[in-house]
């Protein structure tokens, strides 16, 4: 008996996925796939839709299931092991309790999202890739969970990262994000997360954080990453694969992805202010500037990605120059607010030590010694003359990204930028032009975004004053403050038979 | 940089070893960067990691899409067969 003929790559492809649809017989397909249209995007022919890794089903379960097993066996192993002793310093937790609560949550918003475009799509190609995405982002966010809770079993800062997400203050800098896209229509949602997020800007999210992770000493969280790294080049090959299917598909696609483009690389790259903040601030051993970051994987690389797609009229995402000026004061104008702010944050912030602030000088030569040394030595001065400064007021947020307002105009460092607008009679404020623009096309959206300080003074957040809002979200007298007083710093000391700080409570 | 680069990222242990020697003996222009955990390999114009060349390290049958299971990070369009994987940019 003749054997049937192995297929191809490409034909064993097409059988499981292509042919795994059906036609519709009583219902017609605006009736099923209602999403589809509002956003004024043209699809003519689904069938064009191209997935370039051509996963089957079955391979995808084969490999996923591979790697939750290498990585459930290294944290077992973590854990019998008390491996946590193992990072290089207690500090470095505070970049985990971070990743936590700021990214966790969006892993989990992100399988939400995919789920949606998996439904939404007509094509059936699109929907498989939006079915794997969804199930990777949901494992994404299990795994993280898994693999940090044995750290909460240690330090402070970890025990409520999705209450915490829909509560702090900073932490609505990613919510928004993530909530802009989500409550948008499908086309919009896989631009800001497929190509904008995932494709132009995941890199400096996973890249320096699970090699500074390895740096660290920390295995758990570097398995993790990289396990759900692995996922992420398939996540971003979907992100350039679905920009050029809308764009061949229609002309009139292309100023409604471009605008799209700009708005979520502005937002992501805000978004992003907090990476860099732990890149540069946060790491005991550092593997790369934020800096260093962005001209390697956004100058260099982001734009050949845009490159690749200037042939279909696609330009470079609008205020990308504002990114690059910004570059050497990114950073630490982030870190001081998170050190004023620190009592009301739920990890430890500090001044680094002479050898990290020459690090910092060398790797910003125009900017560091300039503008920031002198305000960091100040405040540890103030702290040894027992002086810590907290600021006691609320910050004005931009409405847009949801940052307090410290940003300052690269060409004049130390003046803040100011911008406002007027919106059905209330004045609405900005930290860019770039936030302003992104407001002043979707108004009667933007202006319904939820700013924690505007919360609180409304009386939405658990009482009028600070400890009232911290027990509203959740923190214990232990997740914030001065990591030199901190209980984790104590600990520390202690588990490592360390000579206790003169200043540690 | 005028010329068109593409790059990926493997982690850096036993199953992508015999991977990263692959493409080191076929992609004379690749230039690799070392980070802790992780390494990056930059190229111009086209990366290869061809299914032969690895098996003749490991011995035995591999299947591209294996590199699923090493993958960090990656730069440029995907050219996929049962034979190679491949990045191009041109």
């Amino acid at each position: 008996m003749e054997q049937a003929k192995k297929m191809n790559m490409k034909e064993k492809y097409n059988a499981m996925t292509g042919d795994l649809a059906w036609d519709f017989s009583y219902k017609t397909e605006a009736e099923i796939f209602p999403l589809s249209d509002f956003e004024g995007i043209k699809i003519e022919d689904w069938s064009k839709w191209q997935d370039p890794f051509r996963l089957t089903m079955d391979a995808y379960w084969k490999y996923q299931g591979e790697k939750e097993r290498k990585l459930y066996a290294v944290i077992d192993a973590f854990g019998q092991n008390n491996a946590h002793l193992g990072v290089t310093d207690a500090r470095y937790i505070n970049a985990l309790k971070i990743f936590l609560t700021a990214v966790t949550p969006l892993e989990y918003g992100a399988h939400r999202g995919f789920a949606m475009t998996g439904r939404a799509f007509p094509g059936v190609g699109a929907q498989v890739a939006s079915q794997m995405q969804s199930i990777d982002e949901l494992r994404h966010a299990q795994t993280q969970l898994h693999t940090i809770s044995q750290y909460n079993k240690y330090f402070d800062g970890l025990h409520d990262p999705f209450h915490m997400f829909d509560r702090v203050w900073y932490l609505s800098v990613p919510k928004s994000y993530f909530e802009d896209a989500l409550s948008a229509g499908p086309f919009e949602f896989i631009t800001a997360i497929s190509f904008s997020f995932e494709y132009v800007l995941t890199n400096l999210l996973f890249m320096p954080f699970m090699s500074g992770a390895a740096y660290n000493g920390d295995m758990a969280t570097v398995n993790f990453g990289f396990s759900a790294q692995s996922d992420e080049s398939r996540h971003m090959t979907l992100g350039l694969e679905v920009i050029k299917f809308m764009l061949e598909q229609h002309p009139d696609n292309l100023p409604i992805i471009q605008r799209w483009i700009d708005k979520y690389f502005w937002r992501g790259y805000r978004l992003l202010g907090i990476v860099g903040m732990m890149m540069d601030y946060m790491l005991p051993k550092r593997v790369m500037s934020w800096k260093e970051g962005w001209e390697m994987y956004f100058e260099q690389n982001g734009k050949m990605l845009f490159d690749d797609l200037a042939r279909y009229g696609i330009t470079m995402p609008k205020f990308w120059e504002q990114s690059v000026e910004e570059k050497e004061h990114l950073t630490h104008q982030l870190w001081l607010t998170f050190y004023s702010y620190g009592h009301a944050a739920a990890f430890h912030t500090w001044i680094p030590d002479d050898s990290e602030l020459d690090w910092l000088s060398e790797k910003y030569p125009n900017t560091f010694d300039k503008y920031y040394r002198p305000r960091l030595v100040y405040l540890r001065e103030q702290e040894k003359l027992g002086k810590r400064f907290y600021n006691p007021s609320l910050p004005q947020l931009c409405q847009t990204c949801q940052i307090p307002m410290v940003y300052t105009d690269p060409k004049n460092p130390t003046k803040r930028v100011y911008r406002e607008t007027i919106y059905n009679g209330d004045r609405f404020h900005f930290c860019s032009d770039a936030c302003k623009e992104i407001f002043e096309h979707e108004p009667e959206k933007m202006s319904q975004a939820w700013l924690p300080p505007h919360q609180i003074f409304q009386g939405n957040c658990g009482g009028a004053t600070i400890p009232d809002v911290l027990k509203h979200y959740h923190f214990t007298e232990n997740d914030g403050g001065e990591f030199l007083h901190s209980r984790d710093n104590a600990n520390w000391n202690l588990w490592k038979g360390l000579t206790p700080d003169e200043e540690a409570a | 940089m005028s010329e068109k680069m593409v790059f990926l990222a493997l982690q850096d242990n036993e199953d992508a070893r015999p991977i990263r020697e692959a493409i080191e003996a076929d992609n004379p222009l690749a230039v690799i960067t070392q980070f802790p955990g992780v390494y990056k390999i930059d190229a111009p114009g086209r990366l290869v990691i061809n299914r032969e060349s690895v098996e003749e390290r490991i011995g035995r049958a591999w299947n591209p899409q294996d590199i699923h299971l090493s993958l960090v990070t990656l730069s440029g369009n995907i050219d996929e067969t049962e034979d190679y994987f491949a990045l191009e940019r041109t």
